[in-house]
């Protein structure tokens, strides 16, 4: 699961990787035409629009290619580094960017770029940038209460609309379609081309209709944690889907036997868990199963993992969705927590065995029903899950 | 002869994938004016260390990056982009010193408007948290709000103030 920087490339090697990103993201402007300055601002006045093309397309694909990670489980977007917003700097910032992207005809990146080729206006840009930037650093304690105002930290638009991510990666995408459609007739008419912009040939009526395709693709990878939790309240389906269940019995037996190939993973609230926890349980949450590190457990391995909450039918869903995902070696425990409690914990020998089967039962619960309680009273609980890795730390 | 540039949609399908590339390797995306902000970093404390400490801005960015500030993933990155842009530019035949200019300007204009933009663009990628690359583009494909908004004020502002300056382009 990515991001793959820290655990699976180091941070050295990372190094070596941005360059690499570095000479693709170069050489990708330089070819798009990032690297005149006439072309850029072409955008501002009307002539070339090439900018808005690129930068919207890529932003979309960008989009789309990190919501297609997340909804397949190949990313935690919970590691990457979200921009933070800062409201009143940010709108500040941008337009005093606007403002310096007329003046001087480049944007940072677009700059080097630029430079790169011999362009040497793009040069004094670089040079002016710097003095920006030294300009920021000697003067910023007259600015550093501002720069830290509005602080909302790592949102994203489409919480901050309240819309669902799929409805905003439509709505963003038809935006583009029709910022691509108006802004190529508005180039022809101020370069007085008279050929009409959109004309009907089988090119653009191609380009128009995967456009159209990826707009209406967004709904196709809604969240998959919703998708989950929606199919699991269908009580027909649940009972039709076949998991492996382990009887109280086995439980306490192998708890007993402190068999270390066994994982307990508890679903129950974390007050509950904290009050009593079976000895070796590990505290986990559905939101778990979406994360990096603690679903690393859950992939171990010759392991058997067994799923705990206080009714079957919680652990029959969780463990479903868990299936879903593709994890493997789950079990669920027969009646939940609570048949445990009345059958082994709380084993009262006021029943008399019938057969021989019943007999030896009947004396296993009356040992585990001594010993467990006792291993749960000097158990110390595990706890919920540790995450280490945070958030990556990016941005300009 | 220069070779044509390549179709926009194209470019932008291609950096679209580089941007999730990025994202899926190292959880963070592409960026530019950070490298401008280390190497300033490094020539003043290298220049000027006691003026370095001294200074809060400074202070605070050597207390967050441990070692050299030439160390940092986007130095690695535009490095990389000099490299390319070169690479590009020789393959396509648009290697040599020019100083690009509109019709109705001197150079000396073209110049004083480079390094003020350059300057502008400098401070308020500062306080903006980042520039195009950084901010809106990277910004735009991870959703985020803080990024979203800069980019809608950087071309906001752009279009606002274009009129103001269309003799040094037109």
């Amino acid at each position: 699961m990515g991001p793959l920087v820290p655990d699976i490339i180091s941070n050295d090697l990372n190094f070596i990787i941005a360059l690499v990103i570095g000479v693709l993201f170069g050489a990708i402007l330089e070819q798009a035409g990032f690297s005149t300055s006439k072309k850029l601002v072409g955008l501002f006045y009307g002539y070339d629009f090439t900018v808005l093309r690129v930068f919207f397309t890529a932003g979309l694909v960008g989009m789309f290619g990190i919501i297609m990670l997340d909804h397949f489980g190949y990313l935690d977007v919970n590691l990457i580094y979200i921009n933070p917003l800062f409201v009143g700097p940010a709108i500040v910032g941008g337009l005093i960017m606007g403002l310096g992207f007329v003046i001087g005809g480049f944007c940072p990146g677009t700059s080097v770029c630029a430079a790169a080729i011999g362009k040497i206006d793009a040069m004094y840009f670089i040079l002016g940038s710097v003095i920006g930037i030294l300009l920021f650093a000697e003067g910023y304690p007259l600015w550093e209460e501002f720069y830290m105002s509005g602080n909302y930290g790592g949102v994203r638009i489409f919480n901050t609309f309240g819309m669902t991510q799929s409805l905003f990666a439509f709505l963003l995408t038809s935006v583009a379609l029709l910022a691509f459609w108006a802004t190529s007739i508005i180039e022809n008419k101020i370069n007085k081309i008279k050929k009409p912009a959109v004309r009907l040939t089988p090119y653009y009526i191609g380009l128009a209709v995967v456009g159209v395709f990826i707009a209406v693709s967004a709904f196709m990878f809604p969240p998959k944690k919703s998708g989950l939790l929606e199919k699991v309240e269908n009580i027909e389906f649940v009972n039709s889907y076949p998991i492996k269940e382990m009887v109280s019995d086995e439980l306490a037996y192998r708890i007993m036997e402190n068999d270390k190939r066994l994982q307990i993973f508890d679903f129950r609230k974390y007050d509950e868990y904290k009050e009593m926890s079976l000895p070796n349980s590990i505290s986990f949450s559905i939101d778990n199963f979406f994360e990096k590190e603690p679903n690393k457990l859950l992939s171990i391995r010759h392991k058997t993992n067994v799923f705990i909450a206080n009714d079957e039918m919680t652990e029959r869903k969780i463990a479903i969705i868990a299936k879903e995902l593709g994890y493997s070696n789950i079990e669920i425990l027969k009646g939940g927590i609570n048949e445990f409690k009345s059958e082994i914990i709380n084993y009262t020998d006021d029943k008399s065995p019938t057969n021989r089967v019943e007999e030896t039962t009947f004396k296993f619960r009356k040992r585990a029903s001594s010993v467990i309680p006792e291993m749960i009273k000097n158990n110390k609980p595990v706890g919920k899950v540790v995450k280490k890795q945070k958030r990556v730390v990016g941005g300009c | 002869m220069q070779t044509k540039y390549m179709n926009p949609y194209l470019a932008g399908f291609l950096l679209g994938l580089l941007l999730v590339a990025t994202v899926y390797i190292t959880g963070r995306g592409l960026g530019a004016s950070g490298a401008i902000k280390s190497i300033t970093v490094e020539a003043v404390t290298s220049v000027a260390p006691e003026h370095a400490a001294d200074t809060k801005f400074f202070q605070e960015y050597t207390d967050a990056h441990a070692g050299s500030a030439l160390k940092s993933w986007l130095v690695f990155e535009v490095v990389g982009v000099l490299i390319g842009a070169f690479i590009s530019g020789l393959v396509s035949d648009r290697l040599n010193f020019t100083l690009e200019h509109g019709p109705k300007i001197k150079s000396g204009v073209r110049i004083f408007g480079a390094m003020t933009g350059g300057l502008l663009f400098g401070f308020g990628a500062q306080l903006g948290r980042g520039c195009t690359s950084g901010a809106a583009l990277s910004g735009m494909a991870v959703l985020s709000t803080g990024g979203i908004l800069t980019m809608v004020a950087i071309f906001g502002g752009a279009y606002a103030f274009a009129y103001f300056f269309r003799k040094l382009w037109l």
